[in-house]
């Protein structure tokens, strides 16, 4: 493999490995606010035994998030020495804003959100809830800014030429609202609080599944649906924007989410489908005409296809970009489903009796983890081969001082070091939701400390 | 060029991103520190209490790393890109250690068993080390200088970043960091482990000074560029002079058992020691040593005007926010370390 495959291999699986958390970690964060808020609003004790449960994942979700996001940032040095020489001058405010505005607001705060029940008044606590949860919502926005601004540059020129091309910010403002962020923060923003909410949908059902914690569980079920059933559905509206935005700035990415070849024919939409890309044709059920008609309301009319680029100047993986978009959509599609027949029978004072819906929704906190990383597998591989769409190719973009034979090792320990990760993740997971709410657990401590122990003392 | 105050725009960043790393090392400093010593706490007690006693301030601190990294990227975009790459597998080593030690501070107390407490204890410790080791070999290599050509791209290999130079800086990094945690740990606790630390911190201060020693006579045998500054402006030549004073001080408070005072003296030692660094290098960041003309200075490897007054304009809005709610966390928890439910 040469270095530029590796290279690609270890960007994408330490960036999708970080992304697991993330999403978490926001949605997280917002179903907390309205938990603790709850709490201060009623005084009701149940709210405050969740919100401490709640805490206590939060804690274990947000700190890999954390160790596991510095690696990103050095990622483009390390890895894109000549893609960060490139766009230093733009990239580089969004990720020092990043870092001033977002990360130190969120760690900051976050120590008195995980220690400080005892030291602050519950409105003093309930403050840095909400300056972590904003914090970890405003990170998503500068490094969405950014990514945005590969996939739809603006506000910049170009100066210097060959290997001294750099790209120069003009307009700040330009840069920050380019084309597509609006479009794809709001998306991330939307996916983040869905993984949130199902997540506590899913430890919840699963409480009520085995009829353990079921009142405070049937609580915090109705929080995290309230949520779940907006955001499911703004989920929709935001991503329709983001493929109409696509057709207009990215139309090679475009056709490849539909698999749409022939410049001049009408394009289909597809719900399930396989793209041949040797024979340029894809299989599949859908509707025909469709993509012509979201985009211009008439199934007849012609849509730029991947036949209009050149062959260099074109997503290869036609069909992996067709594949991982399709699923995205269709997870949507589901969460909507099951939310709103969630709802309804919750309306119908019903829902809490449905074993079988209960253990369905056990799982569903798989379903938003696994379309965020599809929505960003179809977006990133879509954008190929450029790493700043138009402007420089994923090839160039390369630490040139870098061996290949350095990219395998830092690959290989990072492929140890996650697997390890991940697995005490799980491991102390399941242990916390096995536990549920039980009384706190007390600490044992071994006697031939205790003599000396200089607090029990 | 645009100026403010009379320094132009890119020395002006210059000054942020060092400030940045200093608060860093500051910071960060005393948790590797704390990090560095763990094992010689040998009771299951004293290991919680040390690792309370950093653990709502931690994550926090570590956040001045990635604001640094984030400054070096917007500021000097060149230098990001030239060290990054050419110290490959030292970084990618250093993230490493900074992801093992993340989850042994999060993960350790979660289960009482002894093999496992003890496994991220040593997991936690010798990952604290390394972090400041590796962090002092890039230093290290930063005052001899790297083989960048003309195109900024590192010529050398990994092997040529281990010289015996830069395994010294790391030792003295490491050394600055214990005598820094300690100092830090004694001021937090109470009764016998108060005791115990106050003890230890004379032996770290000790051990730092000859590391300390040792470096400064080294570094002026075989590098005098890293004394240029003082020979031009000996004005600067306050800057050494300075951390000896205070590295004196802070060895006669500590026997006094004046710990806060210590504390804010021995962060005034990291500071002091990075700007004796600075001073000297100014302009130059990295150093080539094939040609000169090769060097990355804070001009040509800056980014746009535009770009620094914008990022100024940043920092000028976010620095004073950060600063105020930090101070208010560290308010939050002051005082000695007590453990209660919420705790490691
Ligand atoms: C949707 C939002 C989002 C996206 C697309 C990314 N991250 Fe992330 N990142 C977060 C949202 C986030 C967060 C929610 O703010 C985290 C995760 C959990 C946490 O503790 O903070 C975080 C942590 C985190 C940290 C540690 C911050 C700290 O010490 O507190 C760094 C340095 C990065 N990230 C950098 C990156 C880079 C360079 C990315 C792109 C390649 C990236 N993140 C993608
Ligand atoms: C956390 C969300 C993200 C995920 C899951 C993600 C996913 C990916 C994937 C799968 C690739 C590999 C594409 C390929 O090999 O064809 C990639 C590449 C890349 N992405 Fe992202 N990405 C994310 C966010 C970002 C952001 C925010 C940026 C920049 C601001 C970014 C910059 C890059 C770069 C520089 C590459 C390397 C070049 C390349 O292989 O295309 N990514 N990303
Ligand atoms: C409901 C139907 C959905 C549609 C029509 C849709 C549409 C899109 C489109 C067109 C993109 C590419 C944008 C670009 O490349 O600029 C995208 C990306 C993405 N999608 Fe979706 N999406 C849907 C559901 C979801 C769901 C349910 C999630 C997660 C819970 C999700 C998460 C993402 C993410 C993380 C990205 C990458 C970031 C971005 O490019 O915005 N999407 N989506």
């Amino acid at each position: 493999m040469n270095i530029e495959t590796i290279s690609r291999i270890q960007f994408a699986f330490t960036v999708a490995f970080h992304y697991i958390y993330p999403p978490l970690s926001i949605g997280l964060g917002v179903v907390l606010v309205g938990m603790e808020g709850l709490y201060l609003k009623t005084g009701n004790k149940a709210y405050e035994r969740l919100t401490r449960f709640w805490i206590k994942i939060f804690a274990l979700i947000f700190g890999i998030g954390v160790a596991t996001g510095i690696v990103m940032e050095f990622e483009f040095g390390t890895n894109w020495a000549t893609y960060s020489r490139y766009v230093g001058d733009i990239f580089g405010s969004a990720l020092a804003a990043e870092g001033i505005f977002a990360f130190a607001l969120e760690s900051g705060f976050l120590g008195i959100l995980l220690f400080g029940w005892n030291r602050v008044g519950p409105k003093t606590h309930f403050f840095s809830t909400i300056m972590v949860t904003l914090g970890s919502m405003f990170s998503a926005v500068w490094i969405v800014v950014a990514n945005s601004w590969q996939q739809t540059p603006a506000g910049f020129h170009i100066v210097g030429s060959g290997l001294k091309a750099r790209a120069e910010i003009t307009d700040f403002w330009a840069m920050v609202f380019n084309p597509s962020s609006e479009d794809r923060l709001l998306h991330v923003w939307i996916g983040s609080i869905l993984a949130g909410a199902f997540l506590v949908l899913s430890v919840h059902a699963y409480y009520i599944y085995k009829n353990k914690y079921v009142e405070i569980s049937k609580k915090a079920f109705k929080i995290a649906l309230t949520i779940a059933v907006v955001a499911s559905l703004l989920q929709l509206v935001t991503g329709h924007h983001s493929a109409n935005g696509v057709a207009v700035n990215q139309p090679a990415k475009l056709a490849a989410f539909e698999g749409h070849y022939d410049s001049l024919a009408p394009a289909n939409m597809y719900l399930l489908g396989f793209v041949n890309q040797k024979e340029q044709k894809v299989t599949g059920i859908g509707i025909p005409g469709g993509l012509s008609y979201l985009l211009f309301q008439d199934f007849k009319k012609p849509v730029i296809g991947l036949n209009a680029f050149k062959e260099e100047d074109r997503p290869k993986q036609v069909n992996f970009v067709f594949q991982t978009y399709h699923f995205m959509v269709m997870i949507g599609i589901s969460l909507i489903s099951l939310s709103l027949l969630a709802l309804f029978l919750l309306w119908k004072n019903k829902l809490f009796n449905q074993k079988w819906l209960m253990l369905i929704f056990t799982f569903t906190v798989f379903l938003p983890e696994i379309a965020n990383q599809l929505g960003w597998y179809s977006a990133e591989v879509g954008r190929q081969p450029w790493v700043v769409y138009g402007l420089l190719r994923t090839s160039d973009a390369l630490s040139k001082s870098v061996k290949a034979n350095e990219v395998w090792f830092s690959l290989i320990l990072f492929t140890v070091v996650y697997l390890l990760l991940f697995t005490l993740f799980i491991y102390l997971l399941n242990k916390k939701i096995q536990h549920g709410f039980d009384d706190e657990y007390k600490e044992t401590i071994p006697d031939s400390s205790k003599r000396d122990n200089p607090i029990l003392n | 060029m645009q100026t403010f105050l009379g320094i132009d725009l890119a020395s002006w960043w210059f000054l942020i991103v060092g400030a940045v790393f200093t608060g860093y090392a500051i910071l960060d400093g005393f948790d590797l520190g704390a990090g560095a010593i763990h094992l010689l706490l040998k009771k299951e007690e004293s290991r919680r209490i040390a690792l309370n006693a950093i653990g709502p301030v931690w994550d926090g601190n570590e956040v001045w790393l990635v604001i640094g990294g984030g400054a070096l990227f917007a500021g000097f975009p060149e230098v990001y890109a030239t060290i990054f790459s050419a110290f490959y597998i030292p970084f990618m080593l250093f993230l490493t250690v900074l992801i093992l030690r993340a989850i042994s501070i999060e993960f350790r107390s979660k289960e009482t068993m002894i093999w496992w407490r003890k496994m991220w204890d040593i997991i936690y410790s010798f990952s604290s080390i390394l972090i400041g080791f590796l962090l002092g070999v890039v230093l290290g290599n930063l005052i001899i200088g790297l083989p960048i050509d003309k195109n900024f791209e590192y010529t050398g290999t990994f092997l040529q970043l281990l010289n015996p130079y830069a395994l010294l800086t790391g030792a003295t990094t490491i050394s600055l960091f214990a005598m820094h945690g300690s100092i830090y740990l004694a001021m937090k606790t109470e009764k016998r482990l108060h005791t115990k630390l106050s003890l230890l911190v004379r032996d770290t201060s000790r051990v730092f000074i000859i590391f300390y020693g040792l470096l400064t006579m080294v570094t002026l045998v075989y590098y005098p560029h890293m004394s240029a500054a003082f020979k031009k402006q000996p004005i600067w030549f306050a800057v050494p002079l300075l951390t000896v004073v205070n590295s004196i001080n802070t060895r006669r408070l500590l026997e006094k058992s004046r710990f806060l005072v210590a504390f804010a003296s021995s962060s005034l030692t990291v500071a002091l020691l990075l700007m004796t660094f600075a001073v000297n290098l100014y302009p130059v960041i990295v150093r080539s040593t094939i040609n000169p003309l090769y060097s990355i200075t804070v001009q040509n490897g800056a980014s746009s005007q535009k770009s620094l007054t914008i990022m100024l304009i940043i920092a000028a809005i976010g620095v004073p926010i950060v600063a105020t709610y930090t101070a208010f966390v560290f308010w939050t928890f002051n005082g000695k370390v007590k453990l209660d439910e919420t705790s490691y």
